[in-house]
């Protein structure tokens, strides 16, 4: 197989693979959740539940100040790599295009460079996360197998992206299909590990919201 | 009854987390991916720097369940493991064992108070606590909770008091109070707008707030009675994480506040027994009230708003007030408690985190009752300790009585002299006098 | 044959100055990325040059190629260079034809056995393919080929066709046409992709053979690097409106008009490696890009397949929103009815909810 040949497979019938066992996976899971259902609640609501559910989804993202004092690396790391993962995904131009044709929808990227010192400023953010879960003891003690899994398949579409970029693989299609060839393992894998928090964590952030909502708190 | 089907086992434990996974524990499972955040909102952990006392750690063997029995590719991965097993000729490993939930049952009752704050921290959301609580249902089912939990369930249920406390007890400290204050405390006055209740601690360790209600009520004009057949508003059943067994207690409630036909049930100074009967009773019994429920501290800042309690002098004392995690974080009672320290006191300082942000005592969610967690408890409250010391108060002040004493206790321990008020007895003590009171209007 | 004349003679013989003569040395000196004092090296080794035997095939070709080669619009070094090898056959411009044209050829190679070139365009069918698809005096495009490399130095594929397959072998390939790399392995073979080349890379080639006697360094396709390595994107004069964002919508929106980046138009200029950005064509005038139209990345293998010309780079070549939209549906369903599956559980467990009593909670103690 020659490098274009692998770069046409994974743009082609290896994409509809990953797309289709992507959005089939993620409704599966998102649906078996929704179907779950809530008992109904018979105590009397202090509070209305759908606002505070819904300002939760957003809350989360800043920390109370204890927690920002108390786990300083976790919210800045944290934040940065995942916004950075966000820009690179969302605000490159190639990757745009991508959605328009996939979607129909499309927006203004940022300009090259910075997408690419935000992409350099990701992989540092995520080789420290990776140390940081191989030392600290309460995270060392919680991870498993998985939690590395999704580290890795995480970590290699923004590597392979910021080589191809860089041009650091050559030929360049075999870069390009790297990096697409990641990205597919990333969506097949998403639905089936714990990176579908990507989607269920605003779940779970209006169910706290509202849960605490309902009792007159803004959780 | 048959023995066999009804004794605890594993099994009955199972059915009964699979009752209680709903859509938020899906979606709360769905979430985690390890960052161990909650860990630093613990006070267990924070205190004792013991992994294992990671909030989300304790919950893995209802994850475990939930995982292979409501998601599709859980049981995908089951059906593939016992094809393997059966190919191989051995028998399938069951997911969760006795010896398992026996690890877990310190996991989850001596190391959690229940107090939520992990739920207010978790970046992707989850209720923790929530869930908590719906695991201890299949630790009791399973014949895995804590012996003190368990006695003070069966005494709660049999006697009417987790700690055996009769009405005669409460009979003679009612006429104390009566002698004390020269007033009657009304005993199942039908129709009254209030029944209040007590707490056995209460009533054992804190005589005071009956008579400071006593004098409350009565300078506010308050219509109020107590009942015979139902004094106890602490519900055990909560506790041990049976709603079986809330149920049964929260019925008594509901029965004497319907006989009585009062407007409204007042719950005492105590955390637990308020969001038992305000959030969880109703879905116990499973119907709705028809009355409702308050904390004393909200009737107390109602008739504060309403302008009928008047107050003289003020505390001159560095006071700090401790939020019961149950009534403050778990119930949206914040503000009014301060709006009647306001009243009362002039040097009063929050402690740093509080309000729905407050560390636990250490002592809630049954870790009191539970005399193995001793040891436990007395390390989380060092996080409370280390913020009381932040402030330096002369005096804490706070509104639940397993709070008070846990304090008490763990200041005593640290030998810091900090006495321990209840905020109620605080506002009786500043009480215009009535004669005062009709001098100054005859004077007008 | 007049192989004797050098090719300095050869030159002063067709009129090209000194002075112009070194220019093209130093362009040929950075054009192999050697350092400017090469130039006098390379001049001084091209003139004593002997002009070598070239035979040229042409398979499954469009004469594009050659025409690229000389249809300069005035006379340059490169096209001299060119008159001045000794091209013993070529199809389309020698004077002989039939049987004289296969002689020649067959001279060709046994007067320099070991030392000519040989130049292809064009792909050819391969040895499982009919190869009645194209032949030469009923000859197989295969048999002359490996007839005709026997002898040979070195093989230069010149154009995609030669060099990778090209348009024949563009899906399906009906004739099963195969590149020459595919073919040849026992001899150097150098790949000038294109569609055509750039002419100044076939000479650049040749200059080099002559110079130095050897053949230059290659890329991961066999490609010259000198030539092939950097992208039409690194060297685009187009590309600090990528980098700022600004792009081209359609063929006549006014970021057209400024000269804007093309890649929403489909450019391949990010995985084509080639020299038009900085050769551009037509004696330096200008190239596609800057005649505003998105690169095809024609000099890259199976180019024609790579997704459509007017698609970006990034897009998908199937329908990903028909899949995206179908998976989701069937995603939804199949979620609403597992998890129907996993509340009837939820209920199932009620049903058979023992109630916890004091009493049993008694027998524990």
């Amino acid at each position: 197989m020659t490098p274009m040949d692998f770069l046409l497979l994974t743009k082609g019938p290896l994409f509809s693979l990953a797309i289709a066992i992507f959005a089939l996976g993620i409704l599966i899971r998102l649906f078996e959740i929704f179907a779950l259902g809530r008992a109904h609640n018979y105590a009397a609501a202090r509070g209305n539940e759908v606002i505070p559910g819904l300002k939760t989804m957003y809350r989360r993202f800043n920390p109370d100040p204890g927690t920002f004092k108390r786990s300083t690396f976790d919210v800045v790391v944290g934040t940065l790599w995942h916004v950075g993962f966000v820009i690179a995904l969302l605000m490159f131009i190639p990757h745009i295009e991508l959605i328009k044709s996939t979607l129909g929808v499309s927006w203004p990227g940022l300009p090259n460079p910075v997408v690419d010192a935000v992409t350099a400023i990701t992989l540092l953010g995520l080789v420290a996360v990776l140390i940081h879960r191989l030392t600290h003891p309460v995270k060392r003690f919680l991870s498993t197998p998985q939690d590395y899994l999704i580290w890795a398949v995480t970590f290699l579409p923004v590597l392979t992206g910021y080589l191809a970029y860089h041009r650091l693989i050559n030929p360049y299609p075999l870069a390009l299909g790297l990096h697409i060839f990641t990205v597919e393992i990333f969506l097949i894998v998403l639905p089936f590990t714990k990176l579908t928090h990507i989607f269920t964590a605003f779940v779970a952030r209006y169910y706290n919201g509202a849960i605490f909502g309902r009792k007159g708190i803004q959780s | 009854m048959t023995q066999g089907a009804h004794s605890f086992s594993v099994e009955r434990g199972l059915n009964a987390w699979r009752e209680e996974i709903d859509a938020p524990v899906a979606a709360f499972f769905s979430s985690c991916v390890h960052c161990g955040l909650c860990a630093q909102a613990c006070p267990f952990f924070v205190e004792t720097g013991d992994p294992k006392y990671t909030p989300i750690h304790k919950l893995e063997p209802m994850r475990l369940l939930w995982e292979q029995e409501f998601t599709l590719w859980g049981k995908l991965k089951k059906t593939v493991k016992d094809r393997v097993d059966a190919q191989l000729g051995r028998a399938p490993k069951p997911l969760i064992t006795d010896e398992m939930l026996e690890e877990w049952e310190p996991l989850l009752y001596d190391s959690c108070s229940m107090c939520g704050r992990c739920s207010m921290v978790c970046p992707v959301g989850n209720d923790i606590h929530y869930m908590i609580r719906k695991a201890r249902e299949g630790m009791v089912a399973s014949g895995h909770s804590p012996e003190g939990l368990v006695a003070a369930s069966v005494r709660a249920v049999n006697t009417g008091s987790p700690m055996g406390l009769q009405w005669k007890t409460l009979d003679v400290q009612i006429k104390h109070v009566e002698t004390a204050t020269g007033l009657e405390v009304p005993i199942d006055k039908q129709g009254a707008e209030y029944l209040v209740l007590l707490s056995s601690m209460e009533i054992i360790n804190f005589p005071e707030y009956l008579e400071a209600i006593t004098k409350i009520f009565d300078h506010a004009g308050v219509s109020w009675t107590l009942s015979k057949t139902c004094f106890e508003a602490t519900n055990a059943g909560i506790q041990i994480g049976s709603k079986d067994i809330a149920a049964t207690l929260v019925q008594r409630v509901v029965d004497a506040a319907e006989q009585l036909q009062v407007k409204n049930v007042i719950s005492p100074e105590c955390g637990h027994a308020y969001t038992a009967i305000r959030w969880e009773g109703p879905n116990a019994i499973k119907r709705a009230y028809p009355f409702k429920v308050y904390h004393i501290i909200e009737v107390l800042d109602q008739l504060r708003a309403d302008g009928r309690i008047k107050t003289e002098g003020k505390e001159m004392d560095r006071l700090s007030m401790h939020d019961p995690c149950n009534l403050a974080r778990k119930s949206g009672v914040v503000q009014q408690q301060r709006s009647l320290m306001d009243l009362v006191a002039s040097n009063f300082v929050d402690l740093k985190e509080h309000g729905e942000f407050q560390w636990c005592c250490g002592a809630g969610g049954g870790v009191s009752s539970n005399e193995r967690a001793e040891p436990l408890k007395l390390a989380a409250f060092k996080r409370k300790k280390a913020q009381i010391e932040e402030v330096e108060p002369e005096r804490m002040v706070t509104m639940c009585a397993t709070c008070r004493t846990q304090l008490e206790e763990g200041l005593e321990e640290f030998n810091m002299d900090i006495p321990v008020v209840g905020l109620t007895e605080i506002i009786a003590d500043h009480l215009v006098e009535k004669e005062v009171e009709n001098k100054k209007a005859e004077e007008s | 044959m007049a192989t004797s004349k050098t090719l300095g003679e050869s030159l002063r013989q067709h009129g090209v100055s000194r002075r112009g003569f070194l220019k093209f040395c130093a362009a040929t000196a950075s054009m192999m990325a050697l350092p400017p004092s090469m130039a006098p090296a390379i001049a001084q080794a091209l003139e004593k040059a002997r002009r070598p035997s070239v035979i040229w095939l042409s398979f499954q070709e469009c004469t594009g190629c050659t025409e690229s080669l000389t249809r300069s619009f005035s006379p340059t070094v490169e096209n001299l260079i060119f008159d001045v090898i000794s091209l013993d056959y070529h199809h389309t411009l020698q004077a002989a034809a039939g049987d004289a044209a296969e002689h020649a050829r067959e001279q060709a190679m046994n007067t320099n056995a070991g030392e000519y070139l040989v130049v292809v365009d064009g792909s050819l069918p391969g040895p499982n393919a009919n190869p009645g698809y194209s032949t030469i005096a009923g000859i197989s495009n295969y048999d002359m080929l490996m007839d005709t490399i026997d002898g040979a130095a070195a093989v230069v594929a010149v154009g995609t066709c030669a060099a990778f397959g090209g348009l024949p072998k563009a899906d399906p390939n009906p004739t099963g046409a195969v590149s020459v790399q595919d073919l040849v392995k026992d001899k150097p073979v150098i790949n000038v992709s294109g569609c055509p080349p750039v002419p100044m890379v076939i000479t650049g080639v040749l200059a080099q053979f002559l110079t130095f006697g050897t053949l230059p360094e290659l890329d991961e396709y066999g490609r010259p690097r000198a030539f092939f390595g950097q992208s039409i994107h690194d060297r685009c004069y187009r590309r600090p409106f990528y980098d700022k964002g600004k792009f081209a919508e359609s063929f006549d929106d006014e970021g057209a008009k400024a000269g804007w980046c093309l890649y929403r138009l489909g450019c391949k200029g990010p995985m084509t490696y080639n020299a038009c950005a900085t050769m551009k064509w037509n004696g330096g005038a200008s190239w596609p890009v800057e005649a505003g139209y998105p690169c095809l990345g024609c000099s890259e293998p199976d180019f024609w397949d790579a997704g459509g010309f007017y698609k970006a780079l990034s897009v998908p070549t199937g329908s990903p929103g028909d899949v995206l939209l179908t998976a989701g549906a069937v995603g939804a369903a199949v979620g609403v009815g597992a998890g129907l599956m996993s509340r009837n559980q939820g209920k199932q467990a009620a049903k058979h909810h023992d109630k916890v009593t004091a009493d049993q909670l008694e027998e524990k103690l």
